[in-house]
C-alpha cells in the first residue's frame, strides 16, 4: 500500500493505493490552501506549509501519518534594517509562502530546509520547531537582480541536498538561477552556466543569474545528474550544475513547470508539458506526459489514460512526483486532476477530476 | 467587559479556528502595547496570524478600535483608553 499527499487549494488529501486501485481520503487543513509538502524519510514525519490567505505562511506536522497534526514555527524574515544597503531592498521581508522544503541529511536529524518567496532560504535544527534566514544567499548583492517569475517577487521552488554530502546544496529560483554551496549555506556560487533565456534584451540571455528554472531534480544514484524544467526548454548537467545542457525541444513541446527523474537512472526522466508561455495548457488541448530514457536524446509520449481533449489542466512545479517503488509516477494539474501510473508513465488511472487546483505531491515512504 | 478601567481585545471566528483565542482584557496604552499584550496572553500560534515578519499588522487583517478601521498598519501607535474594544479580523480576500 502506498501513500500519496496532495497539496490543493482546499487542503490536503491523501490518497492510498497500488496499480490502478486508489482510493481518496477526506481533506486536513479543509479549506485552506496548502502550498508544499515533505514527507521526511528520515523520521517519517509529514509536514504541510499553509498558504492562508489572511493569516499568511504556516506549518504543521504530523508525527502519525496525518492522525493528528500539529502546528510548528513558520519560516519568517528578521526585521529589515532601517539604514544600509538592504534597507532600500524592493522585496518584502515577509514570507508569502514556502514553495519546498527539504529534508536534511541522512547524518543531520532534525535539519530541514525551506525555500521561501520571496527567494529566502530558510533553515531548521530542531525538526521545525525554529526556522533561521541563510544570511550569506540573502546578502548576495545579485539578488537585486532576481526577477519574479509569474509572481510579484523571486520564489525559491527546489531545494536539493546531495546525499553523498549534506553540505551541497543546490537551490532553483524563479527567476535567480541556480546556486550552491559546499559549505552547508555558508558561501554560495552561482551555477547556471549554459542555461538561456531568449526573452531577454540581446548579450543578456545567457547571464546565469537571470535564469527562470522552473523546477530542478537530481538523480539520487548518480548526484551529479541534474535537470531542471526552464521557462526556455529543458537543460541537463552531469557535472553537478557547474555547467547545463540544453536538450532539443521533445514533441509536442518543451515548455513546462514539471519535472520528476528517475532515482536509479540518470538517463530517465519525465516532463509533462504546455504549449508555451503564453498558452499555458495542453498543446491542442491534449494532455501528455513525456519521458527520455537516454539523458534527453529522444523521449517519448505517454498519454495512455490522460485526458485528449478538450482539456486545459496545467502542472505546476511540483505536479510531477514518482514514488519511492521507482515506478509509480503522480500527476496533477491546476483544474484539479489526479492521475496515478503504475508503470512509469505507460499508462495512467484517473483518482479524480474534481479536486481544487493542486500546488504539489508528496510520496510517504 | 469586567473591568471598565482595562481594554477588551476580541479575535475573529475566523481566527479562532486556527488557534483557540478568547477575548483579552488588557491594560491601556498604544494600540501596539495592546495588541502585544493580547497576544502574549494568547497561545504562542497566534501572533504571526495577526502580525507578519516585520511585525506589521497582516495585509489581510483588519484591526477596529470601536467602530473605526486602523489604516496605519505599521506603527500601531494611537492611544486607547479604559472601556475602548479591539476587534482582530479577516479582511475579505481569495476565492
Amino acid at each position: 500500500m502506498q501513500t500519496l499527499l496532495v497539496a490543493s487549494r482546499k487542503g490536503l488529501f491523501r490518497v492510498q493505493g497500488d496499480d490502478l486501485q486508489w482510493q481518496l481520503y477526506e481533506p486536513a487543513f479543509a479549506g485552506d490552501p496548502v502550498s508544499q509538502l515533505l514527507c521526511d524519510p528520515r523520521s517519517g514525519h509529514w509536514y504541510a506549509a499553509l498558504r492562508l490567505g489572511h493569516f499568511g505562511a504556516k506549518l504543521h506536522t504530523s508525527q502519525d501519518r496525518g492522525a493528528s497534526w500539529t502546528e510548528l514555527a513558520a519560516p519568517a524574515f528578521p526585521p529589515k534594517p532601517d539604514s544600509g544597503p538592504l534597507a532600500q531592498d524592493p522585496t518584502p521581508w515577509n514570507v508569502d509562502q514556502v514553495w519546498s522544503l527539504a529534508a536534511g541529511g541522512a547524518d543531520e536529524p532534525g535539519v530541514l530546509w525551506a525555500g521561501c518567496m520571496p527567494a529566502g532560504l530558510f533553515k531548521s535544527e530542531d525538526g521545525g520547531q525554529s526556522w533561521a534566514l541563510n544570511r550569506p544567499l540573502w546578502d548576495e548583492p545579485r539578488r537585486m537582480l532576481w526577477m519574479g517569475g509569474g509572481n510579484d517577487y523571486p520564489g525559491m521552488h527546489s531545494v536539493l541536498v546531495d546525499p553523498r554530502d549534506a553540505r551541497c546544496i543546490r537551490v532553483a529560483i524563479s527567476c535567480g538561477g541556480v546556486w550552491q554551496s559546499r559549505d552547508g549555506g555558508q558561501s554560495w556560487t552561482l551555477s547556471a552556466e549554459g542555461m538561456k533565456a531568449d526573452y531577454l534584451p540581446e548579450g543578456l540571455g545567457q547571464d546565469p543569474n537571470l535564469q527562470d528554472p522552473h523546477r530542478m531534480v537530481q538523480c539520487a544514484a548518480d548526484p551529479d545528474v541534474l535537470w531542471v524544467q526552464h521557462h526556455c526548454g529543458i537543460f541537463r548537467s552531469t557535472d553537478g550544475g557547474r555547467h547545463w545542457t540544453a536538450i532539443a525541444p521533445p514533441a509536442p513541446s518543451g515548455f513546462g513547470f514539471a519535472v520528476a527523474c528517475d532515482p536509479a537512472n540518470p538517463l530517465r526522466a519525465w516532463f509533462a508539458p504546455a504549449q508555451s508561455d503564453s498558452h499555458r495548457f495542453p498543446v491542442d488541448g491534449k494532455m501528455v506526459v513525456t519521458r527520455t530514457d537516454d539523458g534527453g536524446q529522444s523521449f517519448t509520449v505517454l498519454d495512455m489514460g490522460l485526458p485528449q481533449g478538450p482539456a486545459y489542466h496545467l502542472v505546476y512545479r511540483h505536479g510531477l512526483s514518482l514514488a519511492p517503488d521507482g515506478r509509480t509516477l503522480a500527476l496533477a494539474s491546476t483544474t484539479g486532476g489526479l492521475w496515478i501510473s503504475p508503470d512509469q508513465g505507460a499508462q495512467w488511472h484517473c483518482v479524480s477530476r474534481d479536486l481544487p487546483p493542486i500546488a504539489a505531491l508528496a510520496w510517504s515512504a | 467587559m469586567s473591568d471598565p478601567s482595562l481594554v477588551l481585545v476580541e479575535f475573529a471566528a475566523s481566527l479562532r479556528r486556527h488557534v483557540a483565542c478568547g477575548p483579552q482584557e488588557v491594560p491601556c496604552g498604544s494600540l501596539r502595547q495592546v495588541l502585544d499584550a493580547a497576544l502574549a496572553s494568547a497561545p504562542a500560534a497566534l501572533a504571526p496570524y495577526v502580525l507578519d515578519d516585520q511585525r506589521c499588522v497582516r495585509k489581510h487583517v483588519a484591526v477596529f478600535i470601536n467602530h473605526s478601521l486602523v489604516l496605519d498598519r505599521q506603527n500601531l501607535d494611537q492611544q486607547l483608553q479604559p472601556g475602548d474594544r479591539v476587534l482582530v479580523i479577516q479582511a475579505l480576500t481569495g476565492g
